[in-house]
């Protein structure tokens, strides 16, 4: 009787996973600002990888030799010439960092507030660690080696040049991320999430978790390589 | 899972954070129809910057040497900013922006954008952007000359107008310009994503919205590309480092740079400057698919058919960027894959073409301004469609680079087009906005203007493009293989470019003209079925739904249903609620309607 084909969603064609998938209200079973996170993240997935690429390109294009890693990225500790050590410490502090608040978030969702403040100070902690390291290796590579983005004695010019601008812009991410563990552990502390529930922690996990995940590549492409 | 269930903001109806001062309701304002209209407000203002300086080129190109105010640094700046400004400031802007935010919430059934405080800063950061943009006029040396494509080395090399802050300053803006316009994306995917209304499945959407959303997506994964790009050369130009500086002997001097990759710069660009032509085209796709379908009484032909183009569409514009650089000197196999891909995209397009026309076939088509704009917009998204195909094939593309050719086809298919769903989506909604028609005589001639000028422009341009007059050449000069007639061709282009340039005057008066005086539309004007028309204040009110969201029990084109009373049945009306003409027997000597 009723000309209305398009009002049952069952009569479709389409595969009942589709359906599922594109039904009515919320297509992802999580908040909006968890999903606009991802959204995010994916955004700036494409920055990281675009700056990786170019990096791997101009490596390519330069004419000049690019500096050895286990030389450049060596300290001298009591006499011995250890190649990576910085970076090692560095790399571990940053993944105990996503253990920490993994642990947060965890302790969130249980709704123990004392706990998550403090592994979320923790975390923050370990990441502005993970700067001040960052810090002092940039320091030796400028102050010791001489190297600058425009100018490299070891060789290609290219190296300092990428190796400042995605280094930084990755510093420049965590650094970003310990304010926002920062605040946000004020706010828990607060009791503001009382009411609201605690997904927030997570969404700010998630961004810590993308962070140190793109240090594994940043870490890959320049010191491995 | 369910313990994350969000508080929709449908229950938070909360009349204490209506706003009521001036400021917060209208500069400060959170609620997406005013963020809109700032949006398109700025995105037109800025607009008839570009238009002026496309008029003062063509003034130079038309009667060369008369005007003395255009040197050839003045008239590769226009060049540069036009081409930036219309793309990006305007039409991005204009689309998402402006019809992203005013359409998506209420096209869904939602009360607002799911973050309007981020979706307010993404205007401001957009109104920024345009200030540092056009601050770029008013320092020394003056915008960037390099061509709206921003090459290096020549855009930071001395010989290149606006060589030192022009440059810069445009690097800087469209920076600012990516911030707000990911601070704007999220929010419409999100929304789009989560908010929709009780009944709103995807597949229940409007095509606006599908063509929004999917464009959306594609600007969040094409701008990092500018985005690194521009960090990338900003460093070039100012702390000397040289990704994209290759060794380089400028103006008999060595420079300090060494061993960048020019070409690098290059794919950058296209990976993020294909996906944009896409951005501004599937929004149009979608609108003028809805402008249609309303116009013509008629449901879109092939609905799903339509989403997956888009999708599809969308895909694929990320893999075929380079066909922008076949006279790069690129390896003859990536130029063969790249046009393979560039001709699998015509497919869902011309699937799309097609589907407008069955839609139209056997419609009962009310030749309303709207339906003229999209009308002439299926013209000229064919034709410059065609001059796509050509240009997409190397051995063609090869002699016809550079050349008025290719000037001719991207207005055509990105220019002109939108504009012509831009049109006709603004005569379309207006009444949605203000309550009031857009005058319908100065309508008709802005269309004809409009549809007729565009072809004395840009039809010629083809012919020239063949004769192999370049582009972006203050003039012609002594040529030997450019006959004396070329100039003559090119003056009637100018005065068509005039003629058109001020028949957008008469929209912009129409628009303030009738926003006061234009004749009340009541509500519905178009007997349209889409959500935002069905609201329960007639303009919208903020909140957009009064008490209660509304229910959506269909999909948005029934239209001409047959045998139900009305010609058209809104998306929020139960089936019980569907009035129909009774059955054969009772029937019986009754006129059919
Ligand atoms: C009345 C309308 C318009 C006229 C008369 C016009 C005219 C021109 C002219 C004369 C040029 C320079 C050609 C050259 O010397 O190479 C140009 C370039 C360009 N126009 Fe338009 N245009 C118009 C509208 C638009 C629109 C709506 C768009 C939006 C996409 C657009 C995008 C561009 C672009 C991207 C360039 C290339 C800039 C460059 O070479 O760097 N134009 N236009
Ligand atoms: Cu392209």
């Amino acid at each position: 009787m009723s000309g209305n084909k398009h009002q049952n969603k069952d009569t479709s064609s389409l595969q009942s996973v589709v359906s599922d998938w594109s039904a009515d209200k919320q297509s992802f079973d999580m908040p909006w600002g968890k999903l606009m996170m991802w959204i995010f993240l994916l955004s700036d997935t494409f920055v990281f990888s675009i700056f990786l690429t170019s990096y791997m390109n101009v490596r390519m294009s330069t004419t000049a030799v690019w500096p050895s890693s286990s030389e450049v990225f060596a300290l001298t500790i009591a006499g011995h010439h250890i190649p990576l050590v910085l970076i090692a410490i560095m790399t571990f502090i940053l993944i105990t960092s996503s253990g920490t608040m993994a642990m947060a978030v965890n302790y969130a969702y249980q709704g123990n507030k004392q706990k998550t403040v403090y592994l979320m100070m923790a975390t923050a902690l370990l990441g502005a660690s993970f700067i001040g390291m960052q810090a002092f290796e940039w320091t030796k590579l400028i102050v010791e080696e001489g190297i600058r983005p425009w100018g490299n004695p070891l060789g290609a010019n290219q190296f300092g040049a990428a190796f400042f601008m995605i280094t930084g812009f990755h510093g420049l991410h965590v650094s970003a991320g310990v304010i926002y563990l920062l605040v946000i552990a004020k706010r828990v502390h607060q009791g503001k999430y009382q009411k609201k529930g605690y997904q927030i922690v997570e969404i700010t996990g998630l961004y810590w978790h993308f962070v140190d995940l793109v240090w594994v590549f940043i870490f890959a492409f320049f010191y491995l390589w | 899972m369910s313990k994350f269930a969000n508080i929709a903001i449908a229950d938070q109806v909360d009349e204490s954070k209506h706003p009521h001062s001036f400021m917060t309701k209208y500069i400060w304002s959170q609620d997406h129809k005013v963020i809109a209209i700032q949006y398109s407000i700025t995105a037109i203002a800025v607009g008839l910057v570009a238009l002026v300086l496309s008029g003062m080129m063509r003034l130079q190109l038309g009667f060369p040497n008369e005007f003395s105010f255009i040197d050839p640094s003045a008239y590769l700046q226009f060049v540069t900013m036009h081409g930036m400004i219309m793309v990006i400031y305007l039409l991005t802007a204009l689309l998402l922006g402006g019809f992203g935010n005013y359409l998506i919430p209420l096209m869904v059934g939602a009360r607002d954008m799911v973050f309007p405080f981020l979706n307010m800063l993404s205007y401001w950061t957009y109104f920024l952007a345009v200030l540092v943009l056009l601050a770029s006029f008013f320092v020394s040396g003056g915008p960037t000359g390099a061509g709206w494509t921003l090459y290096p080395p020549q855009a930071i090399l001395s010989g290149t107008p606006g060589e030192h802050a022009g440059i810069l300053l445009m690097l800087a803006s469209l920076a600012i310009f990516i911030v707000a316009f990911t601070m704007g994306g999220l929010n419409y995917v999100t929304t789009i994503l989560q908010a929709r209304t009780k009944g709103m499945t995807l597949m229940r959407m409007p095509l606006t919205i599908w063509g929004i959303f999917v464009a959306t997506i594609l600007g969040l994964l094409a701008f990092p590309a500018l985005l690194v790009s521009a960090i990338m050369m900003i460093f070039d130009k100012v702390i000397g480092t040289s990704f994209f500086m290759p060794a380089i002997l400028s103006l008999g001097e060595t420079l300090d740079h060494s061993g960048g990759s020019p070409i690098l710069f290059q794919h950058l660009f296209w990976f993020f400057g294909h996906p944009e032509v896409y951005i501004v085209a599937l929004p149009a796709f979608g609108m003028v698919s809805d402008v249609i379908a309303v116009h013509a009484r008629k449901n879109i032909f092939g609905y799903r058919m339509m989403v997956w183009a888009i999708v599809a569409i969308g895909g694929l514009s990320f893999v075929v960027w380079a066909h922008h650089m076949y006279v790069s000197g690129m390896n003859p196999y990536f130029g063969f894959f790249f046009a393979t891909t560039t001709l699998i995209i015509a497919i869902p397009t011309a699937l799309k073409v097609y589907n407008w026309l069955l839609t139209l076939w056997r419609g009962n088509i009310h030749l309303t301004i709207p339906m003229l704009f999209a009308i002439g917009f299926i013209f000229t998204f064919t034709h410059g469609g065609l001059t796509g195909l050509m240009l997409g094939n190397v051995v063609i593309d090869l002699p016809l680079s550079d050349t008025y050719f290719v000037v001719a086809h991207f207005h055509m298919v990105m220019g002109v087009s939108p504009v012509m769903v831009l049109f006709a989506a603004i005569y379309h909604w207006f009444p949605l906005l203000t309550g009031r028609f857009l005058n319908n005589a100065l309508g008709k001639f802005h269309f004809w203007g409009t549809f007729l000028g565009t072809y004395a422009i840009y039809l010629p341009m083809h012919y020239l493009g063949f004769l192999g007059v370049p582009r972006r050449y203050y003039a012609m000069g002594t040529t030997d293989f450019i006959p004396e007639s070329a100039q003559s061709l090119n003056a009637s282009i100018t005065v068509s470019a005039i003629i058109v340039g001020l028949v957008q005057l008469i929209f912009i008066f129409n628009l303030i003209w009738s926003t006061f005086k234009g004749k009340k539309s009541g509500r519905n004007p178009w007997q349209a079925t889409s959500l935002e028309w069905q609201t329960a204040h007639f303009p919208p009110g903020h909140g957009n739904w009064g008490e209660q969201l509304p229910n959506v029990y269909r999909w948005a084109y029934d239209f001409s249903v047959p045998r139900a009373k009305d010609d058209f049945i809104p998306q929020n009306v139960t089936p019980e609620d569907v009035a129909y003409l009774d059955t054969e027997e009772s029937n019986k000597g009754r006129e059919p309607s």
